[in-house]
């Protein structure tokens, strides 16, 4: 999780479930790229299509509630989102965002400021948020250590080998 | 130092003598599993990661629920490719149509997950496994790559928020009314990251089955984990079954708990969950204007016995709406013998529902009832999202298998009371139930 990213904001509500943002009826695949095609499919069906690759998805609370589908944070990966920014995340789509490389911040501040379609830019590493098109800036809740642990060892399984080979 | 009983579980899996919330610790795992949805992404990883061998081929169940039997070319793929990589590594528990059951319902009944146990599921209703005193969590296709390579999970341990239900609980409300009642109390993330444990009076009087209904749906409250400390009941469902040693914890009396909720269980009405958030409750008996179309009985929150028990109670003798399709699902091979041998088929037969083999199929709109744009159904499942049982136009209001089931027959959402179903057969009851509904021009459905 590291470099600025920059993209477009995409603004939902709370309560984002797992099946608006990869319905279950497209989990017969597991691909990036198929999944991507249908990423939140029940709430634009053409979501996918509009969004641009860096964009980024601001929601409010509770985002990634529902199913344990890592399906989900793939769906957002294919479809091009670069970054998640909310006020809360449920708890197995955090563990999953950040088991599959999908770079999610805790910030509530951004997400009262920040407007749909507003062009904002993400320092990963210092979780720092700007709103280039009102000129605002936010801080994101730094991740917490342990989790930086297991960015640092390159996601979940390189984390369980080097933790095995150090035994 | 004073424990929760999932504080304790967690420390005796984690190698300490105490945890408290907050802490993050490296658990050995008693079970892993994965279904048809989650496994292939999982090998996948695991294949991808460099792993060559499973930590224990006993120790993981790939369970192939959701999408079978095989509903498309797709789905099928997902299966073979569990079941090559169980011939590979010899995994002792997969088990294929014929043997299979919705997983949450099929590993306690085979004894595969018993109390005191650390089980982390790729799949979100793990929870279930709380009612047998079990520290039980849903987690993602990555994180069941690890822990079928290594049987390690790491976890922070949750706060633990109590839910006491005292009194007697009033006729036809079951564990699926004390659930939906809860997470309409606290919301959908009432219970974000934490552990829920539920106690008091009117839980202890619970069935296991009626158990399994409650935690399974903790993660509908964003928790953790559900847990109810072992009893009589849990060690009589145990004993004879599980494949392991039982080890029973039980929360200390001046353990922390950073929230507690007391309710009590006798002011419980039947309830309904309507769309599209298991939190948007109402009693099952202010919604008799709710038309519907379809009806499923069933999953890993209601296809047990005794819920299929329920439903025939009050489905004998009636038939269902002449507009309404209704769906039985038992969730095992062994409740589908159960239920034929105690009769229950006949009654269905008789009141005009299909049975179906054991699937997680229409819960998740994958098949075996799926709804078209418009459509409405009561659903004993778990989640009321928008296009959760079909088309994102659809509605599903979610119920026991008593609401569900007298819905079925009278065309719109019931209470078995509000059918006439309490001394059968008395017919004076509001809503045009039972047979007489065959008659009952389309559109003139709500109560007369």
């Amino acid at each position: 999780m590291t470099g600025v990213l920059h993209g477009r904001a995409w603004t939902f509500g709370r309560d984002i479930d797992t099946d608006l943002i990869i319905p279950a009826r497209y989990l017969n695949m597991k691909t990036a790229e198929e999944l991507g095609r249908y990423c939140m499919f029940d709430a634009d069906p053409d979501f996918a299509k509009k969004v641009e690759p860096g964009d980024i998805v601001v929601a409010k609370e509770n985002f990634g509630c529902g199913s344990s589908r890592e399906h989900a944070p793939i769906a957002l990966k294919g479809a091009g989102v670069s970054v998640v920014i909310a006020k809360s995340f449920a708890r197995i789509f955090y563990r999953n965002a950040f088991n599959t490389g999908l770079p999610i911040l805790v910030a509530p501040d951004a997400v009262d400021g920040i407007d749909e379609g507003d062009e904002l830019t993400v320092d990963l590493a210092g979780g720092e948020i700007k709103d280039l098109t009102t000129g605002k800036t936010y801080q994101a809740e730094p991740l917490p250590p342990f989790m930086r642990e297991l960015v640092e060892a390159g996601g979940l399984l390189p984390y369980l080998k080097q933790r095995a080979a150090a035994r | 130092m004073s424990m929760t009983m999932t504080e304790k579980i967690l420390a005796r899996a984690a190698g300490k003598e105490s945890v408290a919330p907050g802490d993050l610790v490296m658990a050995q795992l008693d079970l892993c599993l994965g279904n048809d949805i989650t496994a292939g992404v999982a090998i996948d990883e695991f294949e991808k990661a460099g792993f060559e061998d499973v930590f224990d081929p006993a120790k993981i169940a790939l369970i192939p629920d959701h999408f079978t039997p095989n509903k498309d070319i797709k789905s099928a793929g997902l299966v073979k490719q569990m079941r090559q990589f169980s011939r590979k590594h010899g995994i002792v528990h997969f088990y294929d149509v014929g043997r299979v059951g919705v997983e949450h319902a099929f590993l306690p009944e085979q004894g595969l997950v018993g109390p005191g146990d650390v089980v982390l599921g790729a799949d979100s209703h793990t929870c279930t496994y709380g009612a047998l005193g079990a520290f039980a969590t849903g987690a993602g296709s990555t994180d069941l790559a690890g822990a079928m390579a290594t049987g390690e999970a790491w976890f922070r341990i949750p706060e633990t928020h109590l839910y006491e239900f005292d009194g007697t609980l009033g006729r036809y409300v079951t564990g699926k009314d004390i659930v939906l009642f809860t997470i309409g109390q606290i919301g959908v993330d009432g219970a974000l990251y934490k552990a829920m444990e539920f106690a008091g009076s009117a839980i202890r009087s619970l069935s296991m089955d009626s158990r399994f209904t409650i935690c399974n749906m903790a993660i509908e409250a964003g928790g953790k984990s559900g847990i109810i400390a072992p009893d009589d009941i849990t060690k009589a469902y145990v004993e004879g079954r599980y494949r392991g040693t039982p080890r029973y914890y039980t929360s200390d009396p001046d353990c922390r708990y950073e929230k507690i909720y007391r309710w009590k269980a006798d002011e419980i009405p039947l309830m309904v969950a309507k769309p599209h958030l298991p939190s948007n409750t109402q009693p099952a008996a202010e919604l008799n204007d709710i038309n519907i179309d379809q009806v499923v009985i069933g999953s890993c929150t209601n296809g047990r016995i005794e819920d299929l028990r329920q439903a025939a109670e009050v489905l004998r003798g009636r038939k269902v709406h002449k507009d309404v399709r209704l769906i039985v699902i038992p969730a095992t091979q062994a409740i589908w013998q159960q239920a034929n041998d105690e009769g229950l088929f006949d009654v269905f037969i008789a009141a005009e529902a299909a049975v179906s083999a054991p699937t997680c199929g229409p819960c998740l709109g994958g098949h075996m009832g799926v709804l078209a744009e418009g459509e409405r159904a009561v659903s004993t499942t778990n989640r009321n999202f928008v296009g959760r049982m079909g088309h994102p136009g659809s509605e599903v209001y979610l119920a026991g298998p008593y609401v569900a089931a007298a819905s079925a027959v009278a065309g719109h959402i019931a209470t078995p009371d509000q059918i006439g179903a309490r001394g059968a057969g008395d017919g004076g009851a509001p809503g045009r139930g039972a047979p007489v509904a065959a008659g009952t021009p389309a559109g003139e459905r709500g109560l007369s």
